[in-house]
């Protein structure tokens, strides 16, 4: 094409309209956004096909759909409740109370997991060797083993090796051990318990303001006061003067030994050690190697810059190491986390009722509604999941470095 | 505390010429990097306020030896004391004798999560157990001595090469060291910053601090080094005053290093 040419000549010059045709075939645009219609139109279609196959498969065999089940009775009991459930109650309420005993396990876990992670990944890098090789022989071990053998492992080689109930190792204060997990005395509320709570806060409330005035001391004066000792004589002496002063505000429903099981009391099931054991245990092997490689990743101009200013190797990791560290640990750690969650959903193998076992199996076998189930039961992993990234994206925004 | 505006330590309780007591003494001092010898029994003594520039080719140990000083590496045989305090493998003796020797590195170090101000405290408030209020203080006079007061609530990223090696010095200077090292300290900056980083310098040579620069800036050495000593192959193989240094060396090896990095 002529340089100077005008707009209307070039509409004028035969075979105009083949060019302007190929100079949109190779519009990167206009390429883009076909591409895009045809992929949309391609998905619409598939599942059109797959709902349309559903709902006459779910009709020829006569089940039911809806979310109508949901409002029925359950009629099956549930060995661990953190909420009131019978089994007279609905399909709902057994659904939140299976939601619920997963949020424990992978609460717990995450938690525990966490601090065992970070224990472990530090003393990768000790310079005592038998502590490195410890460390190295945990995470090796743990990580390069299935998941649910080592929950088979825990439930059935360690904790069903336990007495049966009549021959139970029995405690002080009336617990009792065995097959069927470990039985304390159950706190029951009486008058006064008002009381005993406001002095649980007070005693939360003072270590809060103790932490609060051991950093302005610090900064006031360059000292650090020995606030732990103080802080834990807080925690403990608050509750127990306020259960002498109220009155012995609760009491406690003491286990009874039977011929055949322990009754009474609050028993921590051994599917549900077994679970978060295992769980943490697996989990804190990764969450060890992305500790290592983010402390690792901190440029070792960094532990000298601190060095020669006199720092020690404690003060050093934890003023300039670890904050640096933490901005390359958070983001795989947040995968740790979800991988957590959603293998709690394992405990179908050892009977202990979570989301998965309780909707997901019994529910499912029982409504024969299995696409809502799943659905459902897939909607909350997720939503889990999302809240958790969520959450850790805020922290590690708050994390990342100044750059200009 | 010695008064902060300062920006080196006080030269009134200490003599400035190379008479007094030493400030740095090594003796036969040996290193190896497996079987590479880097240092090969060096002999060396820094008299209090004296400025020692340290040069030669790379490889030849110079950056090794200053990092002995302060036990970033470790010598394996020989004696080096610090303030008449010898250095062994006691970390309580090190990291007091650390407290004392400022170091500053090509690379600058600065701590990239930390706030420039927050840099220069740091090291006040957790070694030294000063309040942040006088740490903050010191700081921000330390801050207008190198010129960039306005960037104290700044992030080292932030900042270019020149401003970022001046805070690094500054942050050196907090710990009111008695002895400064420098590692090749403009190597990593572009031409027009290294000018504003040796003004620093000199200043900082002029109010009697004792020095140890490793660098290739034979101008500064000209101008503010009381001795320059010249390293080859682990080895100390000229040690001289400037003038003699540059106009009348002894040793072919100095003669040789000195037209190449001079004739260009």
């Amino acid at each position: 094409m002529a340089r100077g040419e005008s707009d209307a000549a070039r509409e004028a010059r035969p075979g105009a309209w083949r060019e302007r045709l190929a100079s949109l075939v190779f519009d990167p645009r206009v390429r883009g956004i076909a591409l895009q219609a045809v992929l949309v139109v391609a998905i619409v279609a598939f599942a059109y096909e797959i709902v349309s196959n559903v709902t006459d498969n779910l009709a020829r065999q006569q089940i039911a759909s809806g979310f109508g089940f949901l409002e029925r009775t359950a009629g099956f009991d549930i060995s661990q409740r953190l909420i009131a459930y019978s089994n007279t109650m609905t399909y709902g309420r057994a659904f939140l109370v299976g939601l619920t005993n997963t949020l424990l396990v992978a609460g717990l876990g995450i938690v525990l997991a966490t601090f065992i992670g970070f224990a472990v990944g530090i003393a990768r890098l000790s310079s005592n060797a038998v502590i490195s090789s410890l460390a190295a022989i945990y995470i090796e071990v743990l990580r390069n083993i299935p998941p649910l053998l080592m929950l088979f492992a825990i439930y059935f080689a360690v904790l069903k090796g336990l007495p049966d109930p009549r021959n139970s190792v029995v405690l002080p204060f009336s617990s009792y051990i065995n097959v069927r997990g470990l039985t304390v005395p159950k706190p029951l509320m009486a008058p006064g318990f008002d009381a005993f709570a406001i002095a649980v806060l007070i005693g939360l409330g003072l270590v809060a303001a103790l932490a609060i005035w051991s950093r302005r001391h610090r900064l006031a004066t360059g000292r650090t006061a020995p606030v732990v000792p103080l802080a834990v004589a807080i925690l403990l002496g608050a509750p127990a003067a306020a259960y002498a002063v109220a009155g012995m505000p609760f009491t406690f429903e003491a286990p009874t030994l039977g011929r055949f099981n322990v009754t009474g009391g609050l028993t921590l099931l051994p599917e549900l050690v077994a679970l978060t054991t295992g769980l943490t245990l697996y989990t804190a092997a990764f969450i060890a190697e992305n500790v290592r490689s983010g402390i690792e990743g901190v440029p070792k101009g960094q532990t000298e810059a601190a060095a020669a200013l006199g720092l020690s190797r404690a003060q050093a990791m934890r003023l300039v190491i670890v904050p640096q560290a933490l901005r390359i640990i958070v983001p795989p750690l947040t995968n740790q986390y979800l991988n957590l969650t959603k293998n709690s959903s394992l405990a179908v193998a050892i009977g202990y009722p979570d989301l998965v076992s309780v909707f997901s199996g019994t529910i499912l076998n029982q409504t024969n509604q299995a696409i809502e189930v799943i659905l459902i039961t897939m909607a909350v992993y997720l939503v889990l999941s999302i809240a958790t990234s969520l959450l850790m994206n805020w922290f590690n925004a708050r994390m990342a470095l100044v750059e200009r | 505390m010695r008064p902060p505006g300062r920006l080196s330590a006080s030269v009134d309780d200490r003599p400035a010429t190379p008479t007094g007591s030493l400030a740095i003494e090594l003796r036969k001092v040996s290193k190896w990097y497996g079987d590479f010898q880097v240092l090969r029994e060096v002999d060396l003594e820094v008299h209090r306020g004296e400025r020692i520039v340290v040069c030669g080719p790379s490889g030849s140990g110079k950056s090794t030896l200053i990092r002995c000083i302060n036990r970033l590496e470790e010598h394996r045989s020989g004696t080096i004391w610090v303030e008449g305090e010898e250095l062994t493998s006691d970390l309580r003796r090190i990291e007091k004798i650390r407290s004392e020797v400022g170091m500053v590195f090509q690379s600058f170090n600065l701590f990239p999560h930390l706030t420039v101000l927050d840099n220069l405290c740091l090291a006040p408030q957790w070694v030294r157990r000063l309040p942040r209020a006088e740490a903050e203080r010191n700081a921000l006079a330390l801050l207008a001595r190198v010129k960039i007061s306005e960037q104290a609530m700044k992030y080292p990223g932030q900042l270019s090469g020149g401003q970022q090696q001046r805070a690094a010095i500054a942050r050196a200077l907090c710990m009111n060291p008695r002895i400064m090292l420098f590692d090749e300290p403009t190597s990593a900056l572009d031409p027009e910053m290294v000018k504003e980083v040796l003004e620093v310098m000199s200043e900082l040579a002029e109010q009697g601090m004792t020095m140890m620069v490793v660098t290739h800036e034979m101008g500064f050495a000209r101008a503010v080094a009381d001795r320059v000593v010249f390293m080859d192959e682990g080895e100390i193989v000229e040690d001289a005053p400037p003038e003699e240094f540059f106009s009348n060396p002894r040793s072919e090896r100095t003669r040789q290093f000195l037209s190449q990095i001079l004739d260009h």
